[in-house]
């Protein structure tokens, strides 16, 4: 086997070891995404006072496979005045980049695909390709639902998008760097060190901003069931309709992996260094990947709990809150984080 | 002049939100309602107006007489009776259809029978297969009467002090 190994050719090796680390990436990822359409309907239920779903294998832990099988096994219309091409084009390029975002995230200290020094820089350039999924596909089906619901989603990220990269604009001055793996560095020594604190207004406003970047309630005006049907989606079926759904919900995930990075210490443990040497539970305490899933998996849980929670914003009250509100926010906690940072005051300078 | 300022500093902590979020929080955690339907049902009244029955006198003999008063009364006019004079000189139906389509369920036919013959049971699952097989014939009426006799009769007792 190591022979075998070895007698490849250098770069082909090289293929390999990367294809096989997208693998070990991509294939928790998907399960993670199943399994947060099932605990989706779950929570959701449980909130609503009612079981959700438990009948599929044993408490419905089948149910996102059953899905999964039905939605393969569906006919896939293509609309007759639709533009073939740009319609499966569309769904690809929605998953696309919510997937290769993964690149840059690290799991751990290290573990990292691709440890580039403009990560954050990339991650904002991916998620804002994704907005050209849902307009290509509003297009393309050539429905007036459809149409509708593209040019909203795309106002709406179009307005998001600003307060997000002013966001982000507050986390790499505080950080210092573009690289997640430094940013979460940067944040060493304890709850109070990271960065939820020191930028609480910004945590709030990348937290929401991101809500509406994935198009989730209450800002799933894209969707709005209860006036333009299913939104952007409306034509598709079978498993081009599951390809937007996946996209949904790994861009789910992506959020609330960064936020869990950006301001919540990604694998750093909220307890002290010192605890990390006690028998038994030291490992747990220590920092570590747990951590770092962990949080994300209570951001993905506050995506739903929201989902439970807010009736979805009117329209011009979405756009009020982007441009009225998150923006302007945002400009004046730059300005003054300007002006900590060069006064060199902790801990807004690290 | 205070309570504009007020109201901002509210909206600006989302503190109405964060009150909704508890709502939605706490009943997470709180016995859920579901009755899981196959396994576990809901308590049905004496008075629940299911799949229709014709019964009979413990002797046998059928109770209807075709005075057609539930045929008169039917809103839905589903119940079609046609009678002759039987051989000991009673009145009795040779037809007695109940168009289940067409019913409505109100259980007029059951309060308008002055011998307590058409009743309306707590049998709510069943289902057709063919075209036809929604009209309920005399036959049909009868044999699920004498199959839920003690059934229909324990509701009717059960009901009887209050009418």
């Amino acid at each position: 086997m190591t022979e075998l190994w070895t007698s490849l050719p250098e770069d082909l090796r090289t293929v390999v070891v990367i294809l096989l680390k997208i693998v070990a990436v991509l294939v928790p990822l998907m399960t993670a995404v199943a399994y947060t359409t099932f605990a989706e309907r779950k929570i959701i239920g449980y909130m609503q006072v009612r079981l959700g779903p438990n009948r599929v294998g044993p408490k419905g832990w089948l149910q996102p496979i059953a899905d999964a099988l039905k939605l393969l096994f569906k006919e896939v219309v293509v609309p007759t005045q639709s533009d073939r091409y740009l319609f499966f084009i569309a769904p690809i390029l929605s998953l696309g980049p919510s997937l290769a975002a993964w690149a840059v995230i690290p799991f751990n200290d290290g573990w990292v695909l691709a440890d580039i020094d403009a990560g954050l820089l990339y991650v904002l350039a991916l998620t804002s390709v994704g907005v050209y999924g849902i307009i290509i596909a509003g297009w393309a089906s050539n429905s007036k639902y459809a149409l509708l619901g593209a040019m909203r989603s795309a106002a709406q990220i179009v307005a998001y998008e600003i307060a997000m990269g002013f966001a982000l604009v507050c986390v790499l001055m505080a950080a210092g760097s573009l690289n997640l793996g430094d940013i979460v560095r940067g944040q060493q020594g304890g709850l109070l060190h990271w960065y939820w604190l020191p930028l609480l207004p910004i945590f709030g406003v990348y937290f929401i901003s991101g809500v509406a970047e994935t198009n989730r309630a209450p800002f799933d005006v894209a969707e709005g069931e209860s006036e333009i049907v299913a939104g952007f989606h409306v034509e598709y079926s079978g498993m081009a309709f599951a390809v937007f759904f996946l996209a949904e919900y790994a861009n789910m995930i992506l959020i609330s992996a960064l936020t869990a990075l950006m301001f919540w210490g990604g694998w750093l443990s909220p307890f002290p260094e010192s605890w990390s040497h006690w028998p038994m539970v030291g490992g747990v305490l220590d920092d570590g990947l747990h951590w770092f899933l962990l949080k994300t998996a209570f951001f993905l849980f506050c995506f739903l709990w929201f989902r439970a929670t807010f009736p979805r914003y009117r329209y011009d009250q979405i756009m009020r809150l982007g441009w009225k509100v998150f923006i302007p926010v945002t400009l004046v906690w730059i300005f003054l984080e300007g002006v900590a940072v060069a006064l060199k005051i902790e801990p807004w300078f690290a | 002049m205070l309570a504009p300022i007020k109201n901002f500093f509210q909206t600006f902590m989302l503190l109405e939100l964060f009150r909704g979020l508890r709502v939605t929080g706490y009943r997470l955690f709180t016995r859920k309602f579901t009755i899981q339907y196959p396994e576990e049902k809901a308590p049905i009244s004496p008075r629940f107006r299911g799949l229709h029955a014709l019964r009979r006198y413990p002797n046998g003999e059928e109770r209807c007489i075709a005075c057609k008063l539930c045929e008169a009364v039917c809103p839905a006019l589903a119940i079609t009776i046609e009678s002759e004079e039987r051989a000991d000189g009673t009145r009795r139906t040779t037809r007695y259809d109940i168009d289940l389509f067409k019913c409505i369920y109100c259980g007029f036919c059951e309060e308008a029978c002055p011998v307590d013959s058409i009743v309306e049971t707590h049998i709510y699952e069943y289902h057709f297969e063919r075209r036809g097989e929604q009209i309920m014939t005399k036959e049909k009426l009868l044999a699920i009467g004498d199959r839920y006799e003690a059934e229909i009769a324990a509701a009717k007792a059960a009901d009887a002090p209050y009418r």
